[in-house]
């Protein structure tokens, strides 16, 4: 399996993403709650950098019991990608487009190797 | 709650949209739009941004000086510019809306707004491109109808002058000011003939009906002319109606469709088409999905109560299929769906294609390029030789567009 160097473990800060290039393919990298995760920068739509937009949390409407709405607030457990073309946005943490979860982005395996890290491409 | 926005990683300065729409660039050599010819027929530039030369052109000095009071006024503070409520960059998720403005252009050579046209044009493999205002959409809506006057025939001023007239790749069909009929029929005489004007533009968005007597004068004259005229979407939020809407995806998801349901009601079920036989007429910025619809309630209708549209001498629906549709936004949901809305329409001769680019529903040439139900010569018609034919453009064999 093919595996393409992405970034010393040290200089990836937290919230921060790489996007690696290996035949013709851009790959997304994101360090999340101390976590790695890659995608195919491609979005699903119309094919646009998904990858590179704004990261922002999900915005879930706030009911009360009675099931009247109260308002709205940001997620404090998920959090979104968005792609810059047109807004599609996209689960950091499963590469599921949240408008319709049955679409996920192409994901790869994140190795880590010492202080370095690789994703698999194969 | 903190929010990241690192796009490739370039800093604002840096912002540059042949980076942005690289994988446009790609879908084009991909595709091989370098065999044949693109024209998008709605596209758009931030007029604001270039206000200070627009007032320029402002003929009253009392209006002049009412707008260019403020050091450097743009369409959201020359006072006498009506705005829209609304979040077109969906809360900053669209990055371009913010950083477009710090997008560098070559200093001293084309003006700005046709340098950064040209360049998204050329990234994504448009050879022409028919360009509109952004903010001036919602002039229809000027309380003071002499505020629309002056400000449209300033813009049109501004865009013959300083852009039309130096770009062959770029044309426009020039805001009509429609509230005022006389005013709409002295800028179709004023300007109909200058270089790049291949049509006239209505903003939907306003409260006139397209067949009131006094605009007789004008389709008989835009017929004579032989240049088209568009209808073009938009929303409107104080709209009563729209006013019981809560979210901006449901104003825009309907309102940009509602003002040209109403025109294009009035407009057949009156006979203007029997009356107006030879005058091209197109729909912008409504995408397809309405157009089904509006032929089957009217057909249906018409068959009931033929004696409330005696003009008409068939069926609405067939009235439409020899008008012209954009194709933007265009509605991919159900591949079935679309391919019968395509084919009830004509879509071989009466679909053209239209990108809405900057705008944050901008659709590339692959969402008809890769629709699987089309031959390639109906993707080609729809792509560039439809509108080729409508605006009578003169095309030579060489690709325009230079594909980066």
């Amino acid at each position: 399996m093919p595996e393409v160097f992405v970034e010393k473990v040290a200089d990836f800060a937290e919230g921060d993403r790489r996007i690696v290039f290996h035949g013709g393919v851009e790959i997304g990298v994101f360090h999340w709650q101390g976590k790695f995760y890659a995608y195919e920068n491609l979005c699903l739509h119309q094919g646009g950098p998904c990858c590179e937009g704004v990261i922002m949390n999900k915005v879930e409407d706030v009911l009360a019991p009675d099931r009247t709405w109260r308002g709205q607030r940001f997620s404090p457990d998920e959090a979104h990608f968005v792609c810059p073309w047109h807004g599609y946005e996209y689960d950091i943490k499963t590469g599921e487009c949240v408008g319709n979860r049955k679409l996920r982005l192409k994901s790869f395996e994140v190795l880590r190797r010492g202080e370095e890290l690789f994703v698999v491409t194969g | 709650m903190e929010l990241h926005n690192d796009f490739r990683r370039m800093s604002v300065e840096e912002f540059d949209t042949t980076k942005l729409l690289a994988h446009a660039s790609k879908q084009a050599r991909d595709r091989g739009y370098h065999r044949f010819p693109i024209v998008d027929v709605d596209s758009h530039h931030y007029e604001n941004e270039s206000m200070p030369e627009i007032l320029e052109y402002l003929d009253d000095p009392v209006l002049r000086q009412l707008a260019t009071a403020t050091a450097r006024p743009n369409a959201k503070n020359a006072r006498i510019m009506n705005t829209m409520v609304g979040y077109q960059d969906m809360g900053g998720r669209i990055p371009r809306y913010g950083l477009r403005s710090f997008e560098k252009t070559p200093a001293g050579q084309t003006q700005r707004d046709a340098a950064l046209t040209k360049r998204w044009m050329d990234a994504v493999g448009v050879d022409v491109a028919v360009l509109f205002p952004t903010p001036m959409l919602a002039l229809g809506v000027h309380p003071q109808v002499e505020v629309e006057i002056a400000l449209s025939r300033a813009y049109n001023r501004w865009l013959c002058e300083k852009i039309l007239a130096h770009e062959e790749r770029l044309v426009s069909m020039l805001y009509l000011p429609f509230n005022d009929p006389d005013a709409t029929y002295e800028f179709v005489k004023e300007f109909g003939d200058k270089k790049g004007v291949v049509g006239f533009l209505i903003t939907s968005t306003r409260y006139r009906p397209v067949h009131a007597n006094q605009y007789m004068k004008t389709y008989a004259l835009l017929e004579e002319m032989g240049l088209p005229i568009a209808f073009h979407g938009s929303y409107h939020w104080h709209d009563q109606a729209q006013g019981m809407l809560n979210r901006f995806i449901s104003v825009h998801a309907l309102g940009f469709v509602w003002y040209n349901m109403i025109h294009l009601a009035n407009w057949i079920i009156n006979g203007l088409p029997e009356r107006f036989p030879k005058l091209k007429v197109i729909w912008l910025e409504s995408g397809l999905a309405w157009i089904p619809f509006m032929m089957q309630r009217f057909d249906n209708e018409y068959m009931m109560r033929t004696s409330e549209a005696p003009a008409l001498k068939k069926l609405p629906s067939d009235y439409m299929r020899e008008m012209y549709w954009a194709t933007q936004p265009i509605e991919i949901t159900d591949l079935g769906l679309l391919q019968e809305t395509l084919r009830v329409i004509n879509a071989e001769t009466q679909l053209v294609y239209s990108s809405d680019y900057p705008h944050w529903d901008f659709d590339l040439p692959s969402t008809i390029y890769d629709l699987p139900f089309l031959s390639e010569t109906a993707k080609r018609n729809i792509l560039g030789g439809n509108a080729i034919r409508l605006f009578n453009l003169k095309l030579g064999a060489e690709k325009l567009a230079h594909v980066a």
